[in-house]
């Protein structure tokens, strides 16, 4: 045996070394595009359970909606109504009546045939046992009955537009009629995939199922990493941890992120707008031109630009291009702090002292801070009041209205008439000639749906119950092989059934 | 030595049931409803009361925390408010991941702290001895937090050597383990070493002016040898007693780092647990704490008889 000694044992450390780290890079970075049938996405927000229909937030129904559940009807990547259960589906004449014809050879992950049945059970548990306030949604269903194993008619107390949309959303997902499972640690759809592992804290494995009654998706796994901030999901994005980062909050890392070019950065749409909420309810809020001096004295598109790095849409009103019933009012109130200052002094509040409760996420932080400056621009002097998100935001501003301003992203889709049509909700605008307006719209024609909920958009910018900021964006980042991202949220779902690598 | 158990059994109980109640009250008064929480913005008023009928969040408080502490002797803790998990088992998985990190931050400090401090000591007249003194002055002012980002942008983003984030259990996959908590053991350990060098660096000059070393020199043996022989064996006790408390505030310091890089251990769950107000998983969690922190006590107190001699016949 030979020993090393001086130039060779150094020589023979190098060796060694560059070896251990040629193995470290090669089993770290992604394998790239070739050949490979799973992929890792990583979020932000863990689902608690797996049982949406007892518990809200949008993180259970994010994963499952159209992955592991299916409707009768989903909503596309530009926010129409597409079928996806249901084959094909006839509406009558007074718009009261649908019979949904639906695909048959379908099964649940548990291997029971999903039929009529199955539509009627699912549609009469949202309204029997349903724990959520979401479950309103279905209380314009008047009865749902099977007529054979694949047709269903279910008739409306009154022609809804609404309802057809939402049966596209989390409350329309389709269950088994027999039930046995426990929903929050077991999910049983008529999706592409199925739940196969949650390790909390960690992430959740979706798996093919090899009885999908579909087109099978191209990738046979795919595993949701959960991260405790943007940061983390960032990192892990671009250091090939994740092969896509979905709804990356971290507009300043963005521009970073898009020099990359083993990356691909999507700024797709959402139906979240970041909105300036103001308490109708309570002084100095509750005069309309103190509520107008505010909507003057914000510069929008400073706003969005310093916060959010220029990332996300300037609406006007809480309505996403993406729905139908969306018009530009972007130019209701421009930046005009002079008429913001002659508002205030007619509402004789010069000296105005506010506090702002701001919730404890990184958007509401970024946010407030400009709008705090831009205010005290006209004179008002706001006091930012960090409030714990979710728990103590919930209960002082949600729940208590123990507030005078507070910002913050409202989620759900085609939540106009939520936010700003109950006197009860914790805007606390009150105007009974909305719920007339959105009630009429609701049932007449989908021309005078339009009409209707553009004329209730109006009214609420006209009263400035609040300042729709901007429309939140749903940034995705992913590996440029990375093919078929859905990036536009147009529900609350993360649709990766179209995923594949490129060739 | 019986009875000096017994007092530590008494201590342990005792600290316990005042940090219980500590953490019951405390939690009782931060503001927001598990209920509300754990249900949602869309939770009807109906679904809220039956959701605190069935946790009990709606009883008389004293009540409740008898039934907590039932639960923490007979080792069933319940299950989660929020993710409706058995907490005994899930804490169980938790507490190993944690204790897994602190051992091999607190080792990664130790071999870095103990040669680092003894040459501090040993050169404290000289220029290196200083610049080792000022190097780990420097290091204990350092967050554990930026290390941790710092390690993750230099050895996951920019060299891609190591995973930025996550966990494997040492028995899914051995390698796996190593490149997943080499980066947060380092973060949890770097900041310790540097806090631990200055002790090893004091109780080292301490040594070095006791009589025993000269004794032990003029008997013929090198200042290495006397120092390495006798000293660093009486320089142990209060290098012992600092990892000691050093462990409990890694256990801390293991929140943060955990959350840097996605390691799910209890400052995990501890810190999802206060924002979901989950407040059963809170208080178990801290409890658990607590109890480790105890018990650690109690080792390290036993690690001083074995050290050193004069203790034993004291107790």
């Amino acid at each position: 045996m030979q020993i090393l000694t001086g130039r060779r044992a150094l020589d023979a450390v190098v060796v060694l070394t560059s070896a251990a780290l040629v193995v470290g890079c090669s089993a770290g970075s992604s394998a790239g595009g070739e050949d490979r049938t799973d992929a890792v996405v990583g979020l932000t927000g863990e689902p608690t359970n797996l049982d949406f229909t007892t518990t809200s937030g949008s993180a259970i129904p994010q994963l499952l909606m159209n992955n592991v559940y299916e409707g009768l009807v989903t909503i596309d990547q530009d926010g129409e109504v597409q079928p996806q259960l249901a084959r094909s589906w006839e509406v009558s004449g007074d718009r009261t009546v649908y019979t949904f014809t639906l695909h048959d050879g379908v099964t649940f992950s548990d291997g029971s045939a999903f039929t009529a049945d199955d539509v009627v059970a699912s549609i009469g548990r949202v309204q029997d046992d349903w724990t959520l306030s979401l479950s309103s949604k279905m209380d314009v269903v008047e009865s749902a009955e099977a007529v054979s194993d694949t047709e269903v008619v279910v008739t409306l107390r009154h022609p809804s537009n609404a309802w057809l949309f939402d049966m596209g959303t989390s409350v329309g997902a389709m269950f088994p009629d027999d039930l046995s499972a426990d929903l929050a640690t077991e999910a049983v759809g008529t999706g592409p995939y199925t739940v196969t592992e949650v390790a909390t804290g960690q992430h959740v494995t979706l798996t093919a199922r090899d009885d999908y009654w579909g087109e099978a998706p191209a990738l046979d796994e795919i595993t949701v990493r959960y991260f405790a901030d943007a940061n983390a999901q960032a990192n892990a994005v671009r250091a090939g941890d994740v092969d896509m980062a979905y709804n990356l909050q971290a507009p300043d890392l963005i521009a970073g992120l898009e020099q990359d070019e083993r990356l691909q950065v999507i700024d797709g749409t959402s139906t979240g707008e970041v909105l300036l909420a103001l308490n109708n309810a309570a002084p100095p809020f509750d005069d309309l031109r103190v509520r107008r001096a505010i909507m003057y004295a914000i510069d929008r598109q400073a706003v969005l630009d310093t916060a959010w790095a220029g990332h996300g849409e300037l609406i006007g009103s809480m309505v996403p291009p993406t729905d139908p019933y969306y018009q530009d009012l972007t130019d209701a109130y421009p930046y005009d702090p002079d008429r913001a200052r002659e508002l205030l002094e007619e509402a004789g509040v010069e000296d105005l002292s506010i506090t702002f409760d701001v919730p404890t996420r990184p958007y509401a932080e970024a946010v407030a801070q400009v709008v705090v400056s831009q205010l005290a621009d006209v004179g008002i002097d706001a006091t930012i009041a960090p409030a714990e998100f979710p728990a103590v935001w919930l209960d002082k501003v949600f729940t208590e209205h123990d507030y005078q301003m507070s910002v913050i992203l409202h989620t759900e889709a085609r939540d106009l008439l939520t936010v700003f049509g109950d006197p009860g909700y914790y805007i606390g605008y009150d105007n009974p000639r909305l719920a007339e307006v959105a009630e009429d719209a609701d049932q007449g024609s989908p021309d005078e749906y339009v009409a209707g909920m553009q004329e209730v958009a109006r009214m609420i910018v006209d009263d400035a119950a609040s300042d729709p900021l901007f429309l939140f964006p749903n940034t995705v980042v992913a590996d440029a092989a990375l093919e078929g991202v859905a990036a536009n949220a147009t529900t609350e779902s993360m649709d990766l059934t179209g995923l594949r690598w490129s060739d | 030595m019986l009875r000096h158990l017994a007092s530590h059994v008494v201590q342990l109980v005792a600290t316990l049931l005042v940090a219980t109640a500590a953490i019951f009250v405390l939690l009782r008064v931060l503001p927001g409803d598990p209920a509300v929480v754990a249900l949602g913005l869309d939770a009807s008023p109906e679904a809220l009361a039956a959701w605190r009928a069935e946790h009990g969040t709606d009883g008389p408080l004293v009540e409740q925390y008898l039934r907590w502490i039932g639960g923490l002797l007979t080792g069933d803790l319940g299950t989660s408010y929020v993710t409706s998990q058995e907490l005994t088992p899930l804490i169980a998985d938790r507490v190993q991941v944690t204790a897994l990190l602190v051992l091999l931050g607190m080792l990664v400090a130790l071999v870095v702290a103990v040669p680092v401090g003894t040459l501090a000591a040993v050169w404290h007249r000289n220029a290196g001895g200083v610049t080792l003194s000022a190097v780990s002055q420097v290091g204990v002012a350092v967050p554990n937090f930026l290390v941790g980002v710092l390690l993750v942008a230099v050895f996951a983003v920019r060299l891609g050597w190591l995973p930025s984030g996550g966990w494997t259990a040492p028995a899914d996959g051995f390698g796996e383990f190593w490149r997943h908590v080499l980066l947060p053991a380092v973060a949890l350990g770097s900041v310790q070493a540097a806090i631990i060098t200055r002790y090893v660096r004091s109780a080292v000059l301490e040594i070095m002016r006791e009589d025993f070393l000269r004794t032990a020199r003029a008997q013929g043996l090198t200042f290495t040898g006397a120092l390495v022989r006798h000293g660093l064996r009486n320089a142990g006790v209060p290098i012992v007693t600092v990892v000691g408390v050093q462990i409990a505030s890694m256990l801390i310091g293991a929140v943060v780092i955990e959350r840097v890089f996605a390691v799910p251990g209890l400052g995990s769950l501890l810190l999802d647990s206060v924002g979901n107000r989950d407040l059963l998983a809170v208080q178990s969690v801290v409890a658990v704490l607590v109890v480790l922190v105890v018990l650690l006590n109690f080792l390290v107190d036993l690690v001083y008889t074995l050290l050193d001699p004069r203790l034993r016949r004291a107790s």
